[in-house]
């Protein structure tokens, strides 16, 4: 035991962070249920980032696939357009969504005088708002990536396919999609991988109702100066990360050969 | 058959931009309100709050602070990924490779990672939550961006001019300053104005680092959390103008230098 506090590096925290502990005997066990929250907050982190992820893939696909299939000129006109507010900063976009979400906001006054709703929603401070907020910018990301894409697409594939006898929803199933999944992966890494390790968007629109990892790891750096605990939940945070990072470039390296 | 997916695609398009424009143009149109809450129904257009903004010294400081922070670390980031650039250029071979690849790997760190990794360092060495702290963690973000944009731009050509000017007598320094600088002008331009334009808007670094004297960001962040507030609007407004015209210089640093080539 003495032995054990006297070694000046510890797997405690890092436990910690993964609600488990070194029991008086030394041996690994799970945090006892009051403490272990950690993985619980993993868990809904990874969740969201895939929903957002997933939402904005369906929504931005479409998108860049009509964009691309415009002429040159004008698709490229239509694509700054696109990625304008891209490049305004993160508080300022996460600040017009608190207004548009109020409940006296105007997406609520729609609602309700189109007759959908009979009293505001309460959208500001859930997780709904978190998602759209993150979808809003996401949607511009994964446009984009997909966009450039379809833009080195041949045309010839598409004829090739045609000529082939491929009706339209076939030549789309087996020719355009897996010809533009390298495009969907980069983009869905980037969106979730922002997702996960942003705190702001969270934190403003999804309050502190129902922590995700990044409002944790500050909340443990600011109110409680638990910097260990904070650097090994960085720490698991970064290797995930990393994991996805690896998986997606490996992917891509295949996929050229 | 063929029109009616046509006006399918179209609607879609059209919806898809509304959802993408919606936000910044309620909150630019909100940033006019009259009365004192950013809420329909809309009461203006009146300057009043961005007469409020203009005159609390708060912001003015603030968006002083955020300038010089965005221009000197902009201006170190961009020395010191050209210089990276222009070193790592001339190494072959595997030490090269991984060079690049260390210098490049930060892009992918959060910088929510970042920011703790140097909020740590800070401590240990010292450093006070400052704005040269957030100067220095600016540094670190757009380093990585400059050395990729800087080194994709570094090709043959410049190397022999590189030589020509050598051959010439020209000595080191004369051969930076004024045979590849030049020519990478457009490049060292576009790799600034970004780097600006990301110190403008980033937040989280700096909330991390400073205490009392603070960003632009962190003001706002600090008037978001207090509630509705139609200064934020207004403030964000203006945020957002600067961050676009930025952009609109980047892209003519860009697109400006193709032209010339073509």
């Amino acid at each position: 035991m003495i032995r054990r506090n006297a070694s000046s590096t510890t797997p405690y925290y890092l436990l910690a962070a993964l609600d488990h502990r070194i029991d008086d005997l030394g041996e690994l066990a799970p945090a006892t249920p009051d403490q272990s929250i950690y993985l619980d907050i993993f868990a809904r982190t990874f969740w969201m980032g895939a929903v957002i992820t997933v939402i904005c893939l369906l929504l931005a696909y479409p998108l860049a696939y009509l964009l691309a299939n415009l002429p040159t000129r004008k698709s490229n006109q239509l694509m700054i357009l696109v990625l304008l507010p891209f490049w305004t900063s993160i508080l300022v976009r996460v600040a017009a969504w608190i207004v548009l979400l109020q409940s006296g906001g105007l997406i609520n006054g729609a609602l309700l005088k189109l007759g959908l709703i009979d009293q505001p929603l309460q959208l500001a401070n859930t997780r709904t708002a978190t998602v759209i907020g993150f979808v809003h910018f996401f949607i511009m990301l994964l446009t984009l990536t997909i966009y450039a894409n379809f833009r080195q697409l041949s045309p010839s594939y598409r004829k090739a396919a045609a000529d082939l006898g491929a009706g339209g929803l076939q030549t789309f199933l087996y020719v355009v999609l897996p010809l533009t999944l390298p495009g969907i992966m980069v983009g869905a890494f980037l969106a979730f991988v922002l997702a996960i390790g942003d705190y702001v968007t969270p934190q403003l629109l999804g309050g502190s109702n129902e922590l995700l990892m990044p409002q944790l790891i500050i909340q443990q750096i600011g109110r409680r100066a638990d910097l260990p605990l904070a650097a090994a939940l960085s720490l698991i945070l970064m290797v995930v990360i990393s994991i996805a990072y690896l998986a997606c470039a490996r992917w891509l390296k295949l996929e050229r050969t | 058959m063929k029109r009616f997916l046509d006006l399918v695609a179209g609607l879609y398009a059209f919806a898809a931009y509304c959802f993408i424009y919606l936000p910044i143009v309620v909150l630019v149109l909100f940033s006019f309100q009259a009365s004192r809450f950013p809420l329909p129904p809309f009461t203006g257009p009146s300057l009043r709050w961005y007469g409020e903004v203009l005159a609390d010294s708060k912001f003015t400081g603030a968006t002083l602070n955020s300038v010089l922070v965005g221009f000197v670390s902009s201006a170190v980031a961009v020395l010191l990924g050209f210089l990276a650039a222009y070193g790592c250029a001339r190494m072959k071979g595997r030490l090269g490779g991984m060079v690049r690849a260390l210098l490049i790997a930060p892009l992918s760190v959060s910088y929510l990672i970042i920011g703790r990794g140097l909020v740590v360092l800070f401590n240990w060495a010292g450093v006070p939550k400052s704005l040269f702290a957030v100067g220095i963690g600016h540094v670190v973000i757009n380093l990585p961006l400059c050395f990729a944009i800087l080194y994709s731009q570094m090709s043959d050509n410049i190397i022999r001019l590189e030589q020509a000017a050598r051959d010439l007598g020209a000595r080191e320094w004369q051969v930076l300053a004024l045979v590849v600088a030049p020519v990478l002008w457009p490049a060292l331009l576009a790799s600034f104005v970004l780097s600006l334009t990301l110190s403008w808007d980033e937040f989280l670094i700096a909330f991390l680092l400073t205490r009392f004297e603070t960003t632009l960001p962190v003001e706002i962040w600090t008037l978001l959390r207090s509630g509705l507030n139609p200064k934020a609007n207004a403030i964000g407004a203006l945020v957002f103008g600067v961050s676009i015209l930025l952009v609109v210089l980047a892209e003519l640093a860009i697109f400006g230098k193709g032209k010339r080539k073509a």
